[in-house]
């Protein structure tokens, strides 16, 4: 009796406290979406409507219908450069999530030089993406680079001036700077495991390997999914480094679409086919981030957590 | 019953949400705030010593005359050439606009961005009539001034190091196949021909706007300027590629030049350090090896000369390229009194011969007439009079062409540029991907 009271109390008590709760969470997020409509929505409407104009920046914007359409989708450098980013999508995922998840997992131990190797490899993360790209253009240099300082010719290479050389270049340091933040994640993840799958899987007598492809990997599940997004969607917009590292150089060879988009805008003057590119880019971006959502969405039944 | 938590909240949140947007609307109403009270004009430019504290020295002296106060800010060069057009484009602008004249200055004019200054210097005669002539060109759209010359004239200059030369046993290189021995002297002898920083692509153009030059004479280029139909299609542009391949084909260019950027100057440093035997580059170059070449200009091993004349070719030896000198501009949408306080400034503090000293002490030939003395008296003499004298003597002098054509058009000249030094673009395809920009005027 007393505990049906109770519990009919303590649901009375949920249901007041449910309805109590749901109009401020409405103006909770009142700020945030004031924000999300001024900088993210508003402007995405401003750039789609002149994607159907012609503007030079300064004058007048005309309307132009399809004008600007046509020639986003009838000029080369547009489907060189979609194709040049999914290069950098696909090459960036397949580098960076194993690296960072055996990272991750190595400094998920609470040793104290673990502690100390994470503190040098989170370096990178805390330097700004055009100061690491001044950085290597001079490491790179053939006369006066890395090569020179440390008497090592092999380093003399035509690092920035070939067109398979630059994307080595470009690779390594976007996994340089990239890999340390993805591992953060993977490290917490894994840090949150419960000691007592570990436990019972030593019990049953599961090596090192085995645990990791049985216990840690099913459980990254989701983080693995978090992860991806913001890594593919990063690297579809990718831009700092390759416009201060090869402003899409040599000749177009890393002119991906994000900065085709810059440089046409920008430097081209042409807002309205920019405009074009950066819808495209906006409808890839979001279709890229929903397809990874759904890879793993589904399986409701997967392991995550204790009991579930 | 829970009334007063919503309210209190629904206040709270929405003063949240306004205080945030208005806090981020101040952070974007940029320059047209006159922060310097009703007097004030704005006056941007880019950063880079010498002339920024010249001009800023030249701000500071006028701001105390008492004819109004001139706010200067400077920003870093490409980041300048993006951020003011934005702002024009914004309603924005500053009220005195620094800019390069040519293709650019065109586009504002087309929209009526800037002030026609005709009028004004006919006002003002003797002040028009302090500049040398020749810079006069492009800061002039459809025979109206809409600029004032500011600063130094740098035109492109072939220098050279005279202890490699000598090393090699060659000389400073008069004609095509002078240039093409000295290239073969400097290989067989290990040492690189020529330095360009291939990165920064305006380098390479530099050696296409003397080799159209010479080839074709300074027509070919004007006919592309004016937008004249079939312009690029000129058999000298083909020509002119031709002999990019035979330079190529020499390894004329130091190894691995297309890593080379010029923003961080090593190609003056592979000069200065004993590396290459020539380089092709503008006059600002001399200030900056001056001071980071350690005694290699004090002590006279710099060496400077003409672009090599080509045989059958109709460019005289005596024809410049490069860069007249910077412009500014009065934006259109400035207030009267805006536009007033930049005309007294453009008398009174743009140009005065204190600035026009400090451009000769820093080692360039300002472009106030009757320099002589000035430049005579410098450390630098030999060559700041020799490019003194090169300007007034020269039959003509082009424009940089990324600075003369239209933004757009610049764009792909420089794609297209690159290419062609990297060896991926054949000659004919080259003029024929620039003939392509000439259409969609």
């Amino acid at each position: 009796m007393t505990t049906a009271f109770h519990a009919v109390e303590s649901t009375r008590h949920l249901v007041a406290r449910k309805e109590r709760v749901q109009l401020p969470h409405v103006l909770f997020a009142l700020p945030a979406l004031a924000f999300f409509g001024v900088f993210a929505l508003l402007p995405l409407v401003g750039v789609a409507a002149l994607s159907f104009t012609t503007w030079n920046g300064i004058g007048t914007i005309q309307f132009s219908g399809l004008d600007s359409w046509k020639e986003v989708l009838t000029r080369p450098s547009t489907w060189h450069g979609l194709w040049l980013v999914l290069i950098l999508v696909v090459a960036t995922w397949l580098i960076q999530t194993p690296l960072s998840i055996l990272l991750g997992t190595f400094l998920a131990g609470f040793q104290k030089y673990r502690n100390i190797l994470a503190i040098l490899y989170f370096l990178p993360l805390l330097l700004s993406s055009a100061a690491i790209a001044i950085t290597f253009k001079s490491l790179l240099d053939p006369n006066f680079g890395l090569a020179n300082g440390l008497n090592m010719p092999f380093l003399k290479q035509n690092w920035l001036g070939d067109s398979t050389l630059v994307w080595v270049v470009l690779l390594f340091i976007i996994a340089w700077q990239f890999i340390p933040f993805h591992t953060l994640i993977y490290q917490g993840a894994v840090r949150q495991i419960p000691q007592t799958m570990f436990e019972a899987a030593e019990i049953d007598g599961a090596g090192r390997v085995r645990q990791f492809f049985s216990i840690i990997l099913p459980q990254l599940k989701y983080t693995l999914i978090t992860s991806s997004t913001l890594m593919v969607v990063g690297a579809l917009t990718y831009f700092d480094i390759i416009f201060v590292l090869t402003q899409g150089g040599p000749g177009v060879a890393t002119r991906i679409l994000p900065l085709d988009m810059y440089l046409t805008g920008f430097r081209g003057n042409e807002m309205g086919v920019a405009s074009g590119l950066a819808v495209m880019l906006v409808v890839i971006g979001l279709g890229l981030a929903l397809g990874v959502q759904r890879l793993g969405g589904k399986d409701a039944s997967a392991s995550q957590m204790e009991g579930a | 019953m829970n009334t007063a938590h919503p309210s209190r909240r629904t206040i709270l949140g929405a003063a949240a949400g306004i205080s945030a947007v208005t806090l981020a609307s101040c952070g974007t109403s940029g320059p047209g705030s006159t922060a310097g009270g009703e007097n004030a004009a704005t006056f941007w430019g880019v950063s880079g010593q010498p002339n920024e504290g010249i001009y800023s020295d030249g701000v500071d002296t006028f701001n105390e005359l008492g004819q109004g106060t001139v706010e200067a800010t400077f920003f870093q060069n490409d980041a300048y050439k993006q951020k003011v057009r934005t702002a024009i484009g914004a309603g924005e602008a500053p009220t005195i606009i620094y800019g390069w004249g040519g293709g650019g200055l065109r586009t504002y004019v087309q929209d009526d961005q800037v002030e026609d200054l005709t009028p004004w210097l006919e006002e003002n005669a003797e002040f028009r009539d302090r500049y040398i002539d020749s810079v006069w060109g492009a800061a002039t759209v459809d025979g109206k001034a809409f600029a004032l010359p500011i600063g130094a004239t740098q035109p492109i200059i072939l220098f050279n190091n005279k202890t490699v030369l000598e090393q090699i046993g060659a000389e400073a290189p008069e004609t095509w196949d002078d240039l093409l021995g000295v290239i073969e002297k400097a290989n067989s002898a290990g040492v690189a021909p020529i330095s360009l920083a291939g990165q920064s692509r305006w380098t390479s153009m530099m050696w296409l706007e003397y080799l159209l030059d010479r080839i074709g004479g300074a027509e070919v280029f004007e006919k592309i300027a004016a937008g004249e139909p079939d312009a690029w299609l000129d058999d000298a542009v083909v020509e002119m590629g031709n002999k990019v391949v035979e330079l190529l084909d020499a390894s004329a260019f130091a190894d691995g030049f297309e890593s080379m950027a010029a923003d961080s100057n090593t190609d003056q440093a592979l000069l200065w350090s004993d590396q290459a035997a020539l380089m092709l580059h503008g006059g600002w170059t001399f200030g900056s090896m001056k001071t980071s070449g350690g005694g290699f200009v004090q002590e006279g091993r710099l060496g400077f000369g003409p672009f090599p004349t080509i045989d059958g070719g109709k460019g005289e030896l005596s024809n410049l390229v490069g860069n007249p000198c910077n412009y500014v501009s009065l934006s259109s949408g400035a207030t009267d009194e805006e536009k007033e306080v930049a005309k007294a400034f453009f008398l009174d503090g743009l140009m005065v011969d204190d600035v026009a000293m400090a451009l000769v002490e820093s080692g360039s030939v300002p472009v106030i007439a009757g320099q002589d003395e000035a430049l005579a008296a410098s450390d630098d003499s030999e060559y700041l009079e020799w490019v003194y004298t090169s300007i007034q003597d020269a039959p003509a002098f082009t424009q940089s062409w990324d600075q003369a054509l239209q933004p757009t058009a610049a764009e792909t000249l420089l794609v297209n540029i690159e290419e062609l030094f990297l060896g991926n673009l054949q000659p004919e395809q080259f003029a024929e991907n620039m003939n392509a920009t000439l259409e969609g005027r």
